[in-house]
């Protein structure tokens, strides 16, 4: 298997998606009021991080991966901002931003597998970060590309249990961002 | 001060200038109906909590001030969560006060217990649980600021039984800036450059119309509406939301648009070259088939709610403000169109041709429903406020009748909620005390919530309801009639039963019947007459009669169908 994959930040889904950095109050239920709006208006989600922003007290952030082809991007924007505990809407590029997503799989071993596991894993710079007789725990924090591909690699060996975090974004330095619709 | 959170709720209500509460108590709610009654509020008793919220915004859409409803937990809840939903369809601002189970037992699946907060996230325009009393004053604040601004609509608190049991040192906030709502920016200023290609875009047009919503009159902008109009002579229509945003009775009305517009409205809209669509959302009911809707149209959208703009129909200008700002900051620019003698010749032969009609009543009956309703408004005061429920006489009620001024149209349009008309009429006639409220209503949905109108008698509240009685639900009967080969599945209602004069004074009001034309001129004298006790009129008028014109649902403006006497050959 070669290991070029691996290694860019270049490669992207081939779907449309974008990333949105949704910055929350962080009070009961805003999440849902979140993920409910999606699936009410049809938005498909593709992935959804959520933690504690800048100042932990007040406020998430809430990084959605949308399929732009499901909705007009022009909608989502304002159909999050009517939620009036959303306070500010950050759309990114996926050209335009710095993307790391994490990713965790516990791969049973043998002496059959050990040697390509270990070919794997040093190919996508994932580490070991736990391991008993029989199994191998590995992290990853890479582009979703790279996550992509070394999932896709982890799959060849059975009974692979991995678990993806959904990805957070920033724009590159010296990117602006733009917000097309702050009002309401 | 030290006071409960019960009391600090009524207080909180009393400094929100709220001078009437439509509620019915239960568990959860109790502590807070214990302070009511030592406070100016009036508050009224209502005999099913989906009531209470029809008359919060029957008050609400006859005043332009918030409505206000107040149920217990679980199925207080539930049952006025159709009134929010029609609320939030309908932009009406809205405060629904809930009580809750006490915080310890939330989760516990506890008596009366429902997740209130949940089950209405997607039908208001927020929501807040409340979970200490001191927060309570913030709350009422807020919601009352966010069911008001912006685009108007619904906010439900959920308040705990032992949050409304618990002492608080009472405070206020004083304005917004104490309200902590950091994601809540309602309103738009008006952009410079849009406003300049809007009027660059009205200068060039030849066919333009004014494309009405109910956002001219949430945003009580009929004076910058009629000015604009006047000096421009852009026609204008308006659709089921903003009936009385402009007076009927003007040269430039066209009436209605959509499924059961005037021809006129329709025909207009699709010819246009221009429209200038103010505080509507380009609603199906009105565009028929998305893409068949107004070809020709270039399109100025004017929306307090910027996420309208765009979502239906792309537009060509986007001024993100509310009505009033928009039309005046357009009157101010002097903004003009290309001359329209042409354009309005056009409109003057549809409207000629095509005028709203019917075929005329027989001497012995049954009533046209039209006739009707043409008799009450001719009978009744200037300034009748008139509501209706959903279907076949809503349709008949904005066609037939003259609306002439804000506030005196009061329907339910986006949800289509059968019964809202009698409870509505009560809210209406609660807040608009010194004027004739008549509800044009169908027996379908007389049916769903008469029982009103025992409210209305206990709580001295005189409004007069019209019953179509033909005996179906009749807009599905004209459906089935129209599009499923005359198969009538399950819309018989039995004119006489219940028998409606019976049943009326059983509930304390005046009951009436009439069958022929004089019968019908009697009833609605006798009824104007009487001005202490609700009237109920049983109208039997014709089973067969259909609204008209009709564009089928999907179908284009274009296929709009007249009335059949005026169809070619006819």
């Amino acid at each position: 298997m070669s290991p070029e994959p691996f290694l860019g930040d270049v490669e992207h889904s081939p779907v449309r998606h974008h990333i949105l950095s949704v910055l929350v109050e962080n009070k009961a239920g805003v999440l849902a009021r979140v993920a409910g709006l999606f699936a009410r208006r049809g938005f498909n989600i593709y992935s959804l991080a959520v933690a504690p922003a800048e100042s932990h007290e007040r406020f998430s952030r809430i990084t959605i991966v949308v399929d732009a082809e499901t909705a007009p991007l022009e909608q989502v924007f304002g159909q999050l901002h009517k939620l009036v505990n959303v306070v500010e809407i950050s759309d990114i590029s996926p050209d335009d931003a710095v993307e790391r997503e994490l990713l965790l799989a516990t791969i049973p071993t043998d002496v059959d597998n050990r040697t390509s596991l270990l070919d794997v894993i040093g190919a996508a710079n994932a580490s070991i970060v736990d391991v008993d007789a029989h199994h191998v725990t590995v992290v990853l924090a890479a582009t979703p590309a790279g996550c992509d591909a070394l999932e896709r690699a982890l799959e060849a060996h059975p009974g692979v249990e991995l678990h993806r975090t959904g990805r957070v974004a920033v724009p590159r330095l010296g990117v602006p961002t733009h917000e097309p619709m702050r009002s309401r | 001060m030290e006071i409960t959170g019960a009391q600090a709720l009524i207080k909180s209500l009393e400094r929100e200038g709220v001078e009437v509460v439509f509620g019915l108590p239960g568990g959860a709610i109790l502590p807070v109906y214990d302070p009511i009654i030592d406070s100016p509020i009036r508050h009224i008793l209502v005999r099913h909590e989906q009531g209470a919220g029809h008359m919060a915004e029957g008050y609400a859409l006859a005043t332009g001030r918030p409505g206000v409803a107040m149920v217990t937990s679980g199925p207080g809840a539930t049952n006025i969560v159709t009134p929010i939903a029609n609320a939030h369809m309908d932009s009406t601002p809205l405060v629904v006060v809930t009580g809750q189970v006490a915080r310890a037992a939330i989760g516990t699946d506890a008596f009366q217990e429902c997740d209130i907060t949940g089950i209405t996230m997607g039908i208001t325009k927020h929501n807040f649980l409340v979970s200490s009393a001191s927060e309570i004053p913030r709350a009422i604040a807020a919601a009352f600021h966010i069911a008001t601004t912006g685009r108007p609509g619904p906010v439900l608190v959920d308040l705990p039984k032992d949050v409304a049991q618990s002492t608080m040192e009472w405070w206020y906030p004083e304005g917004v800036g104490e309200l902590d709502l950091p994601g809540y920016r309602p309103l738009a200023g008006l952009d410079e450059v849009e406003l300049a290609r809007a009027a660059a875009l009205l200068a060039t047009s030849e066919r333009p119309v004014l494309y009405v919503g109910g956002g001219v009159l949430k945003a009580r902008a009929h004076e910058q509406l009629r000015a604009f109009a006047e000096r421009t002579r852009i026609p204008v229509v308006t659709t089921l939301m903003a009936r009385g945003a402009f007076p009927d009775s003007h040269e430039l009305a066209l009436g209605m648009p959509g499924m059961h517009g005037t021809y006129a409205a329709v025909t207009a809209l699709q010819r246009a070259d221009l429209l200038l669509a103010v505080g509507t959302r380009f609603d199906d009911r009105v565009t028929g088939r998305v893409s068949a809707f107004a070809p020709g149209a270039k399109v100025i959208h004017v929306d307090i709610d910027a996420a309208e703009i765009n979502k239906i129909r792309r537009v060509e200008v986007a001024l993100r403000a509310d009505a009033a700002g928009a039309l005046g900051a357009l009157e101010e620019m002097g903004a003009t169109t290309a001359n329209l003698d042409v354009w309005w010749k056009e409109i003057r032969t549809w409207q000629e041709s095509y005028p709203l009609t019917y075929d005329p009543p027989a001497e012995a009956g049954p009533l046209r429903p039209q006739q009707v309703i043409e008799s009450i408004h001719a009978a009744s005061p200037e300034g009748t406020v008139v509501a209706a429920g959903v279907g076949q006489h809503q349709m008949w009620a904005s066609q037939f009748w003259r609306f002439e001024e804000p506030g005196t149209w009061i329907n339910s349009g986006g949800a289509g909620t059968m019964g809202f008309g009698v409870p509505a009429a009560i809210g209406a006639k609660v807040g608009r005390p010194e004027r004739t409220v008549w509800c044009i209503d169908g027996d379908g949905c007389f049916q769903m919530t008469a029982q009103e109108l025992t409210t209305a008698r206990a709580e001295g509240i005189p409004i007069k309801v019209a019953i179509l009685n033909n005996a179906y639900l009749g807009m599905v009967r004209q459906w089935q009639e129209m599009f499923y080969e005359e198969r009538y599945s399950e819309v018989y209602l039995n004119a006489d039963l219940p028998d409606y004069v019976k049943w009326a004074e059983a509930m304390g009001c005046v009951g009436l019947r009439a069958r022929t034309p004089d019968e019908m001129r009697e009833a609605i004298e006798e009824a104007n007459a009487i001005n202490d006790v609700p009237v109920v009129v049983d109208f039997r008028t014709d089973t067969s009669e259909k609204v008209f014109p009709m564009v089928a649902a999907g179908a284009s403006n274009d296929d709009i169908m007249v009335h059949p006497s005026q169809r070619r050959g006819a």
